[in-house]
């Protein structure tokens, strides 16, 4: 259908540098995150050193697994994606590299002052100013290498993974600089530019959508290209894309509200930040029902392909968590599970279900690709990583939300003279085992990420493996 | 808000479900097959093509149903702006009318108490089991659940008392609150290193736990000039200003060399929060009570 140019070639080496250090920091924070999990088992853990202080990993973590293995899975896939749907090179190699080495320099500074304590206190925005300066340098030319090369594509239309990939892109930009607008005081000291509730619904406005169009929208242009292409179907509905593609950004960005109920927020932004996260639920079952049903016609695949089954139950927590956030995103569900340990478990379910899990299996499609290889060094392994990716993600939800709801029972408990039944230890002593089977799973889905790294070396060591800095085009 | 913010309000947040709604309509409209098809669109991207499938009908009416619910709630809650929703309700009264349904249904139990002498419900287990629960609600967060205290949280179950052990006392400590403040180098703003040094062994040596005796001997004068008046010349405090005893062995901010020197240095600011606001007077009493029974 489409024809080739011959003398088109792809930059793959960018691609290759990021595939390579999703799985690095995919094991460092995870690994942080084992630890973080094991220090609410065993407090010792924290050492008694502040740099090893749970509040001061904790943020690393987050920033480890969304930032790290999440955003190098995107830039990845992004630049990977990009050329080949519309048949371009990369806008710009030097630019590309740029923002390779800038996105690691800013993850490993990071990595570097959280554990000294320097933090905006903003939740998943701790950097201070001035590498929220580099983050912002980055994205921009990140933007510029993505949409120069939208503008120079050979093929008619924009893929609809571009899109998403596009609205991700575009969306983090203004949300990073909304919410990082601060003062600054010293080299590594800042405050916030907005103040009160005003600083709490940006903080959150930014927040939710870290999730919405960071882990979301990225993400479902991630699955738009590997779902179809590693089933080898057409894609169910392109008129259904298009729905859920606008209905998502447009509600995802009123969400946030939901993260302030009954706060010092304004009533009506708190009802808005409810109802637009109802109206979320069918946008968002829309991308899951669009990855789903391309497999209708394939299914029996997924009793041979490991990397087809990462991808399909990707898209099951997909479906699951974004049901779950709409539900308790309702005030009165939302009073019971708020600041209890189903909100871990809801993020976790996102986090290792369907963001872990659909990279995982992209870069299992793209490693041998990479190489100039046909497949991976073991397949059985892939699949040994598939049931321990599952099995440590099932256990780590189910404990949270035993956890959450019992501790949210727990709090709200009365006795008969309206006094709380239960002091706040009380709840904490009784969720100790389910800290201990979190703490399990989380070492149960790491483990599988090991396998992974032990899988990707064996691969890319291989005689006849070749690193493919340009590769010519191939017709579809 | 002012009318331009609430008319700003209400537009968007009614233009983003109806733009839902519209989306979701003019997409249907143009559906050709209302079954599953094998047609695509025509265009292939690295191989990948797109069947034009229609949208699946109970995925069609969900999302349908979502933005009904929106109007509907819209309609009854506030959300458009000014518009204050047909219910009436906001945060604040129902957080009132909780309270009030609390008081209605709780108050009884704690009115019986509320005249008694708090001497007297000290001896009623009635009441000691009902004030043991408020305390571990509403004091146990800073006091211990044993009432032992912590660092700058006093010990209620000893006899020592920075405000006052008498059943009146306490009973102003929780209606009002207590505000401590022990200004940095107490009422001698200019006071040398030396001098600091010397007023902490002389603080010492009241526990005979001087460091350098010269220095506690010099010390002497510089604690008159600078803690007596709070402190008392013969160093046993002040209930009224709740100023600490420095003769006996308690010690509310630690009672190292160091701890006192950092204290003499920095001074000490802490706060007893009013419990007035939050509990009833019959509440307060029965609390009053149960600490009172902790030392006596």
């Amino acid at each position: 259908m489409s024809t080739v140019n011959a003398n088109l070639t792809y930059n793959y080496k960018v691609v290759r540098q990021f595939a390579i250090m999703t799985v690095v920091w995919g094991i460092v924070g995870m690994a942080l995150g084992v630890l973080i999990a094991a220090q609410l088992v065993w407090p010792a853990l924290n050492l008694d050193l502040p740099w090893t202080h749970f509040g001061r990993l904790r943020p690393l973590h987050t920033n480890a697994v969304i930032f790290g293995f999440g955003g190098s899975a995107l830039f990845a896939t992004a630049y990977y994606v990009v050329q080949r749907t519309c048949q371009a090179r990369l806008f710009s190699d030097g630019l590309a590299a740029f923002t390779f080495w800038g996105w690691q320099a800013i993850i490993v500074a990071a990595a570097i002052t959280l554990p000294m304590g320097l933090t905006t206190t903003k939740e998943y925005a701790e950097l201070e100013w001035p590498i929220d300066i580099a983050i912002t340098i980055v994205w921009v030319c990140y933007a510029l290498v993505f949409f120069g090369t939208v503008m120079k594509r050979s093929t008619p239309h924009i893929y609809v993974a571009n899109w998403f990939y596009g609205a991700f892109i575009i969306t983090v930009a203004v949300l990073h600089i909304g919410n990082s607008m601060a003062l600054p005081a010293t080299a590594f000291k800042s405050y916030s530019a907005y103040a009160g509730v005003t600083d709490a619904m940006i903080q959150w406005w930014y927040g939710h959508n870290a999730v919405g169009f960071f882990l979301t929208a990225g993400f479902l242009g991630m699955m738009y290209y590997f779902v179809p292409k590693q089933a080898n179907r057409p894609v169910y509905s392109y008129r259904l894309s298009i729905v859920h593609f606008w209905a998502l950004i447009a509600t995802y960005v009123w969400a946030g509200g939901h993260h302030l109920h009954y706060s010092a927020l304004p009533d009506w932004a708190q009802t808005a930040g409810m109802v637009m996260s109802l109206i979320l639920l069918a946008p968002s079952w829309g991308g899951m029902i669009n990855g789903m049903m391309t497999l209708s016609g394939a299914w029996h695949k997924l009793r041979t392909d490991p990397i087809l089954r990462f991808l399909v139950v990707s898209l099951s927590f997909y479906g699951m968590s974004t049901f779950e956030g709409p539900m308790m995103s309702i005030k009165t569900v939302n009073a019971l599970s708020h600041n209890t340990d189903w909100t871990i478990g809801h993020v976790h379910s996102g986090a290792l279900g369907w963001v872990a899990m659909i990279s995982i299996g992209a870069v299992y499609h793209l490693v041998p690709k990479l190489w100039g290889l046909q497949a991976m060094y073991s397949t059985a392994m892939i699949n040994v990583h598939f049931w321990l990716a599952t099995v440590g993600t099932v256990l780590y939800i189910v404990a949270m939300w035993v956890n959450g709801i019992m501790q949210g029972l727990m709090w709200r408990a009365v006795n008969e003279d309206g006094t709380l039944t239960y002091s706040f230890v009380e709840a904490l002593e009784a969720s100790y085992p389910g800290y201990f089977v979190r703490f399990l799973g989380g070492v149960i889905f790491l483990a599988g990420m090991l396998v992974m790294a032990y899988n990707v070396y064996m691969t890319v060591r291989q005689k006849q493996a070749v690193a493919q800095d340009n590769t010519a085009a191939q017709a579809a | 808000m002012s009318t331009f913010w609430s008319i700003w309000i209400s537009v968007i947040v009614l233009g983003t479900v109806f733009g839902c709604w519209w989306l979701l309509y003019a997409t249907r409209k143009s559906q050709t097959s209302d079954t599953e098809t094998d047609r695509t669109m025509g265009h292939s991207f690295d191989g990948i093509e797109e069947y034009d499938n229609p949208l699946p009908k109970w995925w069609f009416y969900l999302f349908l149903a979502t933005c009904i619910f929106a109007l509907g709630y819209l309609a009854l809650y506030p959300g458009l702006g000014n518009f204050k929703g047909l219910l009436g309700w906001t945060s604040t009264n129902q957080w009132e009318a909780e309270v009030q349904k609390a008081e209605a249904e709780y108050g009884e139990l704690y009115a019986e108490f509320g005249d008694m002498p708090v001497e007297d419900l000290a001896e009623n287990d009635d009441a000691m089991k009902m004030g043991q629960r408020l305390f571990a609600n509403n004091c146990a967060v800073c006091h211990g659940s044993a009432g032992r205290g912590s660092l700058g949280f006093p010990n209620l179950t000893d006899d020592d008392w920075l405000y006052g052990g008498d059943p009146d006392s306490i009973l102003t400590t929780l209606h009002d609150g207590r505000n401590g403040n022990m200004p940095a180098k107490g009422t001698m703003p200019n006071m040398t290193n030396e001098q600091v040094d010397q007023v902490v062994n002389f603080v010492l040596s009241y526990s005979d736990r001087e460091e350098d005796a010269e220095a506690a001997e010099k010390g002497e004068e510089v604690y008159a000039q600078a803690c007596s008046s709070c402190h008392g010349d013969d160093g046993k405090g002040n209930q009224s200003l709740g100023a600490p005893n420095l003769t006996d062995n308690t010690w509310l901010y630690g009672s190292t060399y160091d701890w006192i020197r950092e204290t003499v240095v920095n001074g000490r600011k802490n706060q007893m929060p009013a419990q007035s606001d939050r509990l009833s007077d019959d509440q307060i009493q029965i609390l009053a009570a149960y600490v009172y029974s902790l030392s006596n």
